[in-house]
């Protein structure tokens, strides 16, 4: 990934930040410039809630190269306690454990490794509460 | 807006082309294509494509086609809706003739993905790259997420995801320009390699190489090419957010159900109206939510559909994917929109041969990008 894309999405990946409509309050993760809501472009910056629950999961046997060696392993679609939902593996448990409907909080991890000596991308993974 | 017929249709085969390049077999179901029209030239090109950057590094595709295709004055442009490239480029086609920019227009699909070295990445390129792909999300994944929830809500079972791989190969084992034809079991799907469950690699649509092309003209010419047009009624598109957890229900996809809304809308039909149809079938629980947004059945009800028999070439409610889909025939991205107004035309023609539906008048054709991001939708009829 070029560095300079994962610089400007740190704040993102790194400190959950987001955008609160100032209008509608409406969060978007990402945030965004226009509000998918109301149109709205003024934005309070906030942080995402870091707990939720599942909404849907698959357990990923065949990857892209990139994440190859870690099959099999676990995705889902997680929906915070704010109402935000975001794409993340759901990490520290077996398969078989992860259920729709399930508590979870987010915790921080080292998502992809670019190359052997290139740099680590870091960002935010899940697991059961 | 005028009103626009297909009057001539060519494909290559589909499957692994190993000694063909992606210009060869462009060239290949073009040249079929304007022999079958009997056209002497045609006034512009569109061409669907989604990933010819990657797959084989070449763009600017619209200018290399033209070139090879020995066309080379003629306005000629690449469209690319990822997997609904196709279906758009068809759009794109039928829009200029409508609107009397020009008279006979070639609308094209192609994807060389053999060529690829890790298709998979490709891919997921049609995701959001950032918030999905990033955190190793592929596209079965994707599906895979839709069909748990489906399965979770509607008691959707893992039989009738299979039934529906078990009935496009039927299909597809009739259709001579099929990537595979073989006929395969329940067990077969149960027991094929797990993917991202509970999707495993008989649910999944292959990676191939092909490509299609339509000629369209003005229905009020159409006859001098043709005793058997068949005019296009209805034509639409929609889009939806790009990452599938931005939307509140991913159990059913709703660029498919405002597309197939504008296009019943536009032909002044209802859904049991339509006599067959050709969905995006790139995965097997595609379909069951597909033909549940397309109003064919209950929200919920696809899965039971398939297992009830109703989707079936012979004695089904409306025959889906009598091609053999995207499963059976294969699905080389950016042609597959084209290849689908292919088996349409030849339906409603009775060219279809063995695969023919009887008394079929009216078919649909439903092609999506990414996670149902994008989904256009075309309704044709025998004339």
């Amino acid at each position: 990934m070029p560095s300079p894309r994962y610089t400007r999405e740190n704040p993102q990946r790194l400190h959950l930040e987001a955008a609160k409509c100032t209008k509608c309050g409406k969060i978007s993760f990402p945030p965004r410039l226009l509000c998918p809501n109301c149109k709205g472009k003024e934005f309070q910056k906030v942080q995402l809630a870091d707990e939720g629950k599942i909404v849907t999961y698959t357990v990923v046997r065949v990857a892209s190269r990139a994440f190859s060696m870690e099959t099999p392993y676990v995705v889902g679609i997680v929906e915070l306690n704010d109402g935000v939902r975001l794409t993340t593996q759901i990490v520290d448990c077996a398969p078989e454990d992860v259920t729709i409907g399930k508590p979870v909080k987010l915790v921080f991890r080292r998502v992809q490794q670019e190359g052997n000596s290139g740099i680590l991308e870091y960002g935010y993974k899940c697991r059961l509460v | 807006m005028r009103d626009v017929a297909v009057i001539g249709v060519g494909m290559t085969k589909f499957g692994e082309l190993w000694g063909k390049s992606l210009r060869d077999i462009f060239v290949e179901a073009a040249l079929a294509a304007i022999a079958d029209a009997k056209v002497d030239h045609i006034d512009s090109m569109y061409v669907g494509n989604m990933s010819s950057g990657l797959f084989v590094e070449q763009e600017h595709l619209g200018a290399v086609l033209a070139d090879y295709l020995g066309m080379g004055p003629i306005p000629a442009t690449k469209v690319e809706s990822a997997c609904a490239s196709g279906g758009a480029a068809f759009r794109q086609a039928v829009l200029e003739v409508a609107s009397g920019a020009s008279d006979i227009v070639l609308a094209g699909g192609v994807e060389k993905m053999t060529d690829s070295f890790d298709a998979t990445a490709v891919l997921a390129t049609a995701a959001d790259q950032e918030y999905e792909a990033y955190y190793g999300v592929t596209f079965p994944a994707l599906y895979a997420m839709i069909a748990n929830a489906h399965m979770h809500r509607y008691g959707t079972t893992r039989e009738q995801l299979a039934m529906v791989a078990v009935k496009n190969h039927e299909n597809g084992s009739k259709n001579p320009n099929a990537q595979f034809r073989s006929l395969i079991t329940i067990d077969d799907v149960l027991n094929s390699a797990p993917v991202a469950d509970p999707l495993r690699l008989l649910d999944c649509s292959p990676v191939t190489d092909g490509a299609a092309a339509v000629i369209v003209c003005p229905m009020e010419i159409a006859r001098q090419y043709t005793n058997s047009p068949v005019k296009v009624i209805a034509s639409s598109q929609a889009s939806d957010t790009i990452a599938l957890h931005s939307r509140d229900d991913v159990t059913t996809l709703r660029a498919v159900a405002k597309a197939a809304e504008r296009a019943y809308s536009m032909a002044g039909l209802k859904p049991e109206n339509i006599d067959l149809a050709e969905v995006h079938d790139c995965f097997t629980i595609a379909e069951i939510v597909v033909t549940e947004d397309l109003g064919f059945f209950e929200k919920g009800s696809g899965g039971k559909a398939v297992e009830l028999g109703w989707t079936q070439r012979e004695g089904g409610k409306i025959p889906i994917n009598t091609s053999g889909g995207l499963k059976s025939k294969g699905h080389p991205v950016g042609a597959t929109g084209i290849a689908q107004i292919i088996e349409l035309y030849e339906q409603l023609t009775g060219r279809a041969g063995e695969r023919q539906v009887k008394d079929a008048h009216i078919g649909l054709a439903q092609n999506m990008g990414g996670s149902g991001a994008s989904c256009v939708i075309h309704i044709l009829q025998s004339v």
